[in-house]
């Protein structure tokens, strides 16, 4: 019985405080929403299943994937210091990339060894029509030839033909397509970066598309 | 008494087992295919430091690394010997392979992964580390 005392009390002691933070992290969102509009019941939080970010740019040591009692993660810089004075964003690094690269904030390299290369830049914007009521994508060529080589994509991710690609919304989340790079490097999908790519409004005499059945057998 | 000692140990393995909320930066790479069964931290790679320094194309067009978490099959050999990091980790562009633990600093038993992904969050585990697949 003595170990089994042993046991429950060292199981609850561990226990303790992974709990208590666990709570402290579902709390602040609540909090947060109570501060800011003074007398609102924290139930009504908007979305409140998504998890919300504790903490922005968390420090290696603090992240909860570095290991703190590794030396090696002590000498690490903090992302919130090699961020200080770019353009921001409400998702992903919290950094405009693109926004940084144009102002010439940051000049990364597109050579390995030679500073001086310049990357081979294509402007050219592909419009894509979106059948539901969304406004249509535009792909700008330019900031992503600034980053990347067109073998990156063609003709493994797109294939370079008009209408050759069929990209969904569902294909990008789960990681392929546009998602390959948006939604894990580049700025991700949240609510807050639909209108990023969807960014051409529809023409004011627009209405969605009929499907076949219903011009077959119209209800009317 | 001894079955009612291991569901106490079991417990307690599961509690610190438990996935906490971990708060990394946005884009975080964590490879663990070989690092865990040679006893050694797994490697996080901050996408964020090296795209202020270089150019996606700089990686992955120019050394060939895929756009996949744990799809490149790195190993040590292939970094000494010049490829994937080992291209300018080498002690002349960057610092050298000495520095185990700058590379080697993920808690140990976390799985392959680009951290805050989309991927991530929608459906896990998406990610299958090697090892585990051998097994």
């Amino acid at each position: 019985m003595k170990i089994k005392r042993f046991f429950l009390v060292a199981a609850t002691a561990l226990a303790l405080p992974v709990a208590g933070m666990n709570v402290g992290a579902a709390e602040q969102p609540v909090k947060a929403a109570k501060s800011a509009k003074g007398k609102v019941s924290g139930a009504n939080v908007f979305n409140r299943l998504l998890k919300k970010d504790k903490q922005r740019n968390a420090p290696p040591s603090e992240d909860g994937i570095h290991d703190a009692a590794n030396d090696g993660t002590h000498v690490l810089q903090p992302p919130i210091i090699a961020y200080d004075g770019l353009p921001t964003t409400e998702f992903g690094n919290y950094v405009d990339w693109v926004k940084a690269l144009d102002t010439g904030l940051l000049k990364p390299r597109y050579d390995r060894f030679d500073p001086a290369v310049e990357p081979l830049v294509m402007d050219l914007d592909i419009v894509r029509e979106v059948k539901a009521s969304m406004p249509d994508v535009v792909f700008p060529h330019k900031p992503h030839t600034q980053w990347l080589h067109c073998s990156n994509c063609h003709p493994k991710i797109f294939i370079p033909q008009k209408n050759a690609n069929v990209i969904t919304m569902s294909a990008i989340l789960l990681g392929t397509k546009c998602g390959v790079c948006h939604g894990k490097v580049s700025f991700p999908i949240t609510t807050k970066s639909c209108k990023v790519c969807h960014s051409k409004p529809k023409p004011a005499n627009w209405k969605p598309p009929k499907s076949e059945a219903s011009l077959k057998t119209p209800w009317r | 008494m001894y079955k009612s000692a291991l569901i106490g140990l079991l417990g307690m393995m599961a509690m610190l087992t438990l996935p906490q909320a971990a708060q990394a930066e946005y884009a975080d790479v964590v490879i663990n295919n070989y690092a865990d069964a040679a006893g050694m931290r797994p490697a996080v790679f901050p996408h964020w430091y090296h795209r202020i320094r270089f150019r996606c194309k700089v990686c992955h067009a120019d050394l060939g690394f895929k756009f996949k978490a744990g799809g490149n099959k790195i190993t040590m050999a292939k970094i000494i010997d010049g490829k994937f990091c080992g291209a300018c980790h080498n002690g002349e562009i960057s610092w050298s392979v000495e520095n185990c633990g700058m590379c080697h600093s993920g808690i140990p038993g976390t799985p392959t992964q680009i951290h805050g992904s989309t991927v991530q969050r929608l459906v896990a585990p998406t990610y299958k580390s090697l090892d585990k697949k051998a097994k």
